[in-house]
């Protein structure tokens, strides 16, 4: 940092959430273990590893559910770090928690009012804005008053995402979209997710399908038990060799002849 | 607050305000307006547990200690500091207020058992202030001689005019409680007690909300606890103790928790059961009670009112089946 201040300045501008060697514990297991990345406004960044790698700590670190121990988070360069999951979703960082956990005893149309929870001024902007899922999503607007707990993994899932995009979030953090969901419906909703990238959403997503994550995202980080230890852009992560020997079972060979 | 809803509030009004002239020619039951005075100041306690526990999720067995600290607040400022009852019922609801902010900060970060045993442990400790602290609270003898409630200059003394004033002041609670249900901070509450996580993660501040509605619950008991102090204008330790949170407890689980009117029919029956039909049982008593919420639990756990809804409910069930 510093040198140049007037050349970085675009850069840095640019950058909408950084996140500066994080550490969280869980009780006495040290989770992350210094991890830093950035998001770009308007970029997809993924975030691949195996199960335990940390990438559910570093999620609930950023969305304020885990204090981290050291480090900091800065999200359009203001900390975050300290704040309450309800401050943050009010900053513009939006969820979609692992395994959905939508208000399954809750009507489809409730859901999504909770997603505009924190516009408890503005019932037009809400109402409207769930008129546009329901014209998006057609599924939903047929099932509105039925309860979210009566429809398919994948209609669960369009509901998780149109509740944490209620919120009007400038930064949509996808945790493990494509857990438990039928191949058909992984494609659906990782359809979807582009779909938001061309919109120009900013999106972190979490994935343990690592090569569909990639495949889709402009840059990404590898996780392994809670440090980075790989990052680049998508295409070329797709291509690492260490990346296809661990997380898309092939290339062992290479390693052999190495 | 809907219109069905509404419907139902018309209905009930209308037989609580028949009740007493129904009742009253018979002589074997001409007592049961006074049953229902009593049944009317439980109401007021579960109508709060039932928001604490059927929409929040929140166990509390600290009802009867909130309920107490408000009878023996109008007790004592009004029979020994001779303050207005209205003015003492009011520094009762601040009272029971500031203490259930202060328990609850802390014990609603516990959940399940671990806050079943805060609470617990809240009440007895609560309990036994009342049966020590002789000087104020008259020990376990307790205090007698409270004066009555006075309206416009007139003493109420009247099983009537108690009678009308209680239920009046549980129907205003009610549509208060229906509103608050219906509104955002209604969803809120429901999306904490479905999934504590999924509700902060689209920003509703958990902690807070937790609190205010134990806070809301506690300022309920406290009323009812002090019109029941100048309903008997005497008290004692006992009628605050843990049985009594317990009480509340199953008043609300028969009923129904997740449904206001749950807790008022829960309440009124529960009322009944306890004062007239299961006296012959005497000491049994607490087993009878014991199998009471035993079969509500295995057969009927959403309570009295889900026999309503349980038509409704097997077509849910039906196509949450057809669902996934």
């Amino acid at each position: 940092m510093g040198g140049k201040p007037s050349m970085l300045l675009p850069l840095i501008e640019k950058i909408m959430l950084t996140v500066k060697s994080i550490h969280t514990y869980y009780g006495n297991i040290h989770a992350l273990k210094g991890v830093s990345l950035h998001v770009r406004r308007g970029e997809i960044v993924t975030l691949v590893g195996a199960n335990g790698a940390g990438k559910s700590t570093l999620v609930n670190t950023i969305c304020g559910m885990e204090k981290p121990a050291r480090g900091q988070i800065e999200f359009n360069g203001e900390p975050i770090e300290g704040l309450m999951p309800e401050n943050i979703v009010g900053k513009g960082i939006a969820l979609v928690p692992e395994g959905r956990q939508i208000f399954s005893a809750m009507t489809v149309e409730a859901n999504l009012l909770m997603g505009g929870f924190v516009h408890r001024n503005n019932r037009e902007q809400v109402r409207a804005d769930m008129d546009r899922f329901f014209g998006r999503f057609p599924i939903l607007k047929d099932r509105r008053h039925q309860l979210a707990g009566t429809l398919s993994g994948g209609e669960q899932q369009m509901l998780a995402i149109s509740r944490a995009l209620m919120s009007r979030p400038q930064l949509l953090v996808l945790d493990e979209p494509s857990m438990g969901l039928a191949p058909l419906m992984v494609k659906l909703i990782l359809s979807i997710i582009r779909e938001l990238k061309d919109e120009g959403r900013t999106i972190l997503l979490i994935e343990q399908n690592a090569r569909a994550a990639l495949k889709i995202a402009d840059r990404g980080y590898v996780l392994e038990t809670g440090k980075v230890v790989l990052q680049g852009e998508g295409q070329e992560l797709l291509e690492h060799r260490e990346v296809k020997r661990a997380y898309l079972g092939k290339g062992a060979k290479q390693i052999w002849e190495a | 607050m809907g219109r069905r809803n509404w419907a139902i509030m018309l209905g009930a009004a209308a037989f609580i305000g028949a009740f007493p002239w129904l009742v009253m020619p018979f002589k074997a039951v001409s007592h049961y307006v006074d049953v229902m005075v009593f049944a009317g100041i439980f109401s007021l306690v579960c109508i709060g547990l039932s928001l604490l526990m059927g929409y929040a999720g929140q166990i509390s067995l600290a009802q009867a200690a909130f309920f107490g600290i408000g009878a023996y607040t109008s007790g004592i400022l009004t029979s020994k500091l001779g303050v207005n009852p209205w003015i003492a019922m009011c520094a009762g609801t601040a009272v029971c207020a500031a203490v259930a902010w202060l328990v609850g900060v802390p014990a609603l970060r516990l959940k399940g058992h671990y806050l079943a045993m805060a609470t617990l442990g809240f009440g007895v400790i609560v309990n036994i202030i009342f049966a020590e602290e002789v000087n104020w609270t008259g020990g376990p003898s307790g205090m007698a001689d409270i004066p009555y409630l006075r309206f416009f200059g007139r003493k109420i003394t009247s099983e009537l005019a108690w009678y009308y004033l209680v239920w009046g002041i549980v129907f205003l609670v009610l549509i208060f409680c229906f509103h608050v249900i219906h509104s955002r901070v209604g969803r809120a509450l429901r999306a904490i007690h479905e999934d504590e996580r999924a509700a902060e993660s689209v920003g509703v501040p958990t902690a807070s909300f937790k609190v205010k509605v134990f806070m809301l619950s506690a300022v309920l008991a406290s009323i009812a606890g002090s019109l029941y102090t100048h309903y008997v204008t005497c008290l004692n330790p006992s009628s605050f103790n843990l049985m009594w949170s317990i009480r509340f407890m199953l008043m609300v689980m028969v009923g129904g928790m997740q449904s206001l009117w749950g807790a008022l029919v829960g309440t009124v029956l529960m009322t009944f059961v306890g004062n007239e039909w299961l006296q012959v049982f005497a000491e049994l008593e607490i087993l009878a009670y014991g199998a009471i919420l035993l079969v509500v639990a295995l057969f009927l756990p959403g309570g009295i009112v889900s026999l309503g809804s349980l038509r409704r409910k097997k077509h849910a069930s039906a196509l949450e089946g057809a669902g996934t």
